[in-house]
């Protein structure tokens, strides 16, 4: 059997590669500036929540921004994903023009690469080890760019192939919750041959994809397509049947599902527990993302409401927290700040979004803590009370930790505040299957295949690792659809 | 899809619909709810299920129009279907053997009280109910009630029917004259409240069913908080039912409120696309 490295070895000995790699001199590639990424003008995009920001890079900026690969001896790119996908193989299928190819490369390993390319923190995963970032101080290789030019490509170009799917073995098996883990998993699965059906809570498939992201970030055609797909594959979606609830694994196993992966997410959201934090106009991001990502609240035609705000605050420095304040602005908010007690260096959130917040007028009110809220005699939220912090010793998050200044408070006028702390494991299954083994933190424990204390039933995901990306719950999709069909396999002899 | 098979209006904004849904119907206990969505671009909205027929593979709704989803929703007929239907959600009631047992129910609150009032009294217990209401018309499901109480009292406002008054004069009255083991409150969140000082007076541990604003119902939004025992409880999985004398009822009401003009828009926008059309 040969190792990941010796198939990378292979690969890049192909003829195709070594005549691109002697086209241009080492110098002349590393030579030429990243490419910058287009994007709709910051005073246009906040008039939509729809508007997607970045446009993505054309055909010429791709090719380009490829050349710049030096398709290295040791890429240590490759060290930095998570499901270790072939990257200068699929830049150099860009730089040839193959980008069919290169979106055929991505998907050996990622599922969604039109969902990665986007909302992957490239500059803490693959684009931190590139040998430009490490050995040459230069700005890395776009390699989330190019990863969603070649997905989108593929998309437009209408030459998106269903892939080929082994002869049914009729084995049935269910996934629970239809996030990107899920997601993963079926596709994985329905190749192998099993019959998949995948069961939602929700009315909508994509889990956070389509009910957390907002548009402006990740349009939901981008995840209906590769739905399209797997539906075409031979998976079955079951909406609004909650697994526990609406049916029990023991009735879904006498109605013959043979084994579960379970990919619930980390649905349940966390509050501060501080004075006035019940009042109406402070709400979690859950909420509110819910309100207008699914539920449409954004638009007159929904029923829906949501509440809008002049002075909006969100709490938190995270993805979830950028989304929320950058849909506060798109949905009118004068002031649409976020308060993080934290300065900006430690925020959890992609670099990008920090960024285009910025852009479109977000304020920061770094280093502040919320202590307590006010209202008005409805009950409404009018004033937020504010701890300022500074920075002290690094704690066991490596980050230097946030430390009140004795005494020294701030109120601010808010109308709308949106909790962004962060999220616990979704109780809902765990609550139905007492045997089992869940840790304190409520995550489900899993073996390396990712294996529960229940032998049937896998899990991956946010359930298991209690917040985490979207590309991490697709691989653990996949390294669990490994490990059950190894595990049905054995068990039919 | 979840077809209507059966609707009949108990009043003119009481609404009961029979509903297709073999796996919920199998699946429920007496304190679960649904959450439903008419149509596309709608809300999901809760409703107890106030009945259920295994055999037939059907749940009974009963709701009461107040905005616009509940409006659409008693708009449908037998043969339409509801587009989004889940559940069973929230925690079952805790029936047990108590001895004797306090059924309140006000207004469109006594759909959720029927299961329960049926389980109590399956459960081999001696079973009261106090239904009240504004008015004749809005006193539901009586004959339902009286099958599995040993008494029902009915109090109305205006005495229309029953007897002139509030449901806590009429719960009072029984509690002074036998022991109260235990007490339901169902209704209004004013009338769970005043029911719930009441109950506290004579110390009977009581249960209330809270209605408080959803939008998963999973424990995915917080939009459902409540404060229990000065804890921030999540009503559509910690819930719906708690300790009445924990609750902090106030913050209901305040909560319940926080639409309330978003709510009145898109009632008037409904109400002028249907002056529109005809
Ligand atoms: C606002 C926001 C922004 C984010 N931004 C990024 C980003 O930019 N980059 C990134 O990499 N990651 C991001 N993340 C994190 C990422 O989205 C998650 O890590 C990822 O979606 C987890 O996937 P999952 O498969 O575990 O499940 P989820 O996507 O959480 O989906 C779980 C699904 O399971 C359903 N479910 C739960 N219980 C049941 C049940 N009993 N029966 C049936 N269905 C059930 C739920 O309704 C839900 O739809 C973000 C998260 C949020 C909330
Ligand atoms: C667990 C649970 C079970 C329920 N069971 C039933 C039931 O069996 N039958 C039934 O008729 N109703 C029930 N309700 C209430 C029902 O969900 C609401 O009446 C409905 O969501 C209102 O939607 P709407 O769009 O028609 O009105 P909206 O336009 O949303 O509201 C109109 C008016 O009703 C008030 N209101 C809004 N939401 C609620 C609420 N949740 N409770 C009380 N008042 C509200 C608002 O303050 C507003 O003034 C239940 C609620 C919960 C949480
Ligand atoms: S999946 Fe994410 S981490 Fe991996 S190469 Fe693509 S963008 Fe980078
Ligand atoms: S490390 Fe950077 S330059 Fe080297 S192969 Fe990977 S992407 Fe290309
Ligand atoms: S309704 Fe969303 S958490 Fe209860």
């Amino acid at each position: 059997m040969t190792t990941y490295t010796e198939y990378l070895k292979e690969r890049r000995e192909q003829e195709w590669r070594e005549e691109l790699r002697k086209k241009l001199k080492g110098k002349e590639r590393t030579d030429q500036p990243r490419v910058h990424m287009p994007e709709v003008d910051p005073n246009e995009r906040v008039k939509s929540q729809t508007v997607e920001v970045n446009l993505g890079l054309g055909r010429e900026e791709a090719i380009k921004e490829a050349s710049r690969c030096m398709d290295c001896v040791n890429p240590t790119c490759i060290e930095g994903c998570p499901v270790g996908i072939n990257i200068p193989e699929f830049i150099k299928n860009i730089e040839r023009e193959e980008f069919s190819l290169a979106a055929k490369t991505l998907k050996m390993y990622n599922a969604l690469p039109a969902v990665c390319g986007r909302v992957c923190p490239q500059e803490k995963q693959c684009e931190s080890k590139c040998f430009y970032t490490i050995k040459l101080n230069k700005p890395a290789v776009a390699i989330g760019y190019l990863e969603r030019f070649a997905a989108d490509w593929e998309r437009e170009s209408g030459s998106m192939d269903v892939p080929q799917c082994a002869p049914s073995n009729g084995i049935k098996v269910a996934a629970v919750g239809s996030g990107p883990s899920s997601l993963s998993f079926a596709g994985d699965m329905v190749k192998l041959g099993y019959d998949v059906t995948v069961f939602e809570a929700l009315h909508e498939i994509g889990g956070v994809l389509k009910y957390g992201i907002p548009e402006f970030r990740l349009p939901n055609r981008m995840v209906d397509v590769e739905l399209d797909i797997l539906k075409k594959m031979g998976v079955k979606f079951v909406t609004n049947f909650i697994v526990g609830r609406t049916a029990s694994f023991e009735q879904l196993k006498e109605e013959g599902f043979k084994g579960f992966f379970v990919g619930s997410g980390a649905g349940l959201p966390r509050f501060m527990n501080i004075p006035g934090e019940n009042y109406n106009g402070i709400m979690s991001s859950n909420e509110y993302l819910t309100r207008v990502n699914l539920m449409g609240a954004n638009n007159d035609e929904f029923d829906t409401p949501v509440l809008r705000g002049k002075n909006v605050a969100v709490i938190g420095g995270g993805n979830t927290a950028m989304d929320s304040v950058r849909t506060a602005k798109r949905l009118g908010a004068e002031r649409a700040m976020i308060v993080y007690r934290r300065s900006r260096v430690e925020m959890p959130a992609r670099v990008e979004e920090v960024k285009h917040a910025e852009e479109e007028g977000v304020e920061f009110l770094n280093l502040t803590n919320p202590i307590e809220y006010f209202a008005d005699e409805k009950g409404r939220v009018n004033k937020m009370r504010l701890q300022l912090m500074e920075l002290g010793e690094p704690d066991a998050s490596g980050r230097r930790s946030p430390v009140e200044i004795p005494g020294a408070t701030q109120d601010i006028d808010v109308d709308l505040v949106i909790v962004a702390v962060g999220v616990s494991p979704n109780p809902l299954i765990p609550a139905s299957l007492p045997d089992l083994k869940v840790s304190r933190w409520g995550t489900i424990e899993v073996n390396d295949g990712m294996q529960s204390s229940i032998p049937v039933l896998f899990a991956g995901g946010d359930i298991v690792r209690g917040g985490a990306t979207v590309i991490l719950a697709m691989g653990d999709g996949r390294n669990a659809a490994k490990s059950m069909h190894e595990y049905l396999s054995d068990q039919k002899d | 899809m979840n077809r209507i098979v059966e609707k009949e209006f108990f009043s003119e904004n009481v609404v009961k619909l029979v509903v297709e849904a073999p796996l919920i119907a199998k699946a429920r206990k007496p304190g679960n709810f649904v959450i439903l969505r008419v149509s596309e671009n709608g809300e999901r909205i809760p409703l107890t299920i106030a009945g259920a027929d295994v055999e037939k593979g059907t749940i009974t709704l009963i709701a009461q129009k107040v905005g616009v989803s509940t409006e659409k929703l008693a708009a449908l007929n037998v043969g339409d279907s509801l587009i989004d239907l889940v559940g069973p959600l929230g925690k079952a009631t805790d029936i047990h053997k108590v001895g004797t047992v306090l059924c309140c129910g006000g207004g469109v609150g006594v759909a959720p009280l029927l299961p329960i009032v049926e389980g109590f009294k399956k459960a081999g217990n001696r079973v009261v109910s106090v239904l009240a209401a504004r008015s004749k018309d809005l006193i539901i499901l009586e004959d339902e009630v009286r099958k599995w109480s040993d008494e029902v009292i009915v109090m109305t406002d205006d005495g229309s029917h029953g007897r002139k008054g509030l449901v806590t004069q009429g719960a009072e009255e029984v509690i002074l004259r036998e022991k109260i083991d235990e007490c339901i409150a169902i209704g209004p969140a004013i009338m769970m409240k005043f029911t719930s000082l009441l109950t506290k007076k004579y110390n009977i541990p009581t249960q209330a069913s809270l209605n408080a604003m959803m939008v998963d119902g999973t424990g995915m939004c917080g939009a459902c908080r409540v404060s229990v025992g000065g804890k921030t409880k999540f009503t559509c999985v910690d819930g719906p039912e708690f300790d009445a004398h924990q609750i902090d009822f106030d913050e209901l009401m305040m909560r319940l409120g926080g639409y309330k003009s978003e709510e009145k828009e898109a009632f008037e926008i409904y109400n002028k696309m249907l002056d529109c059309k005809i």
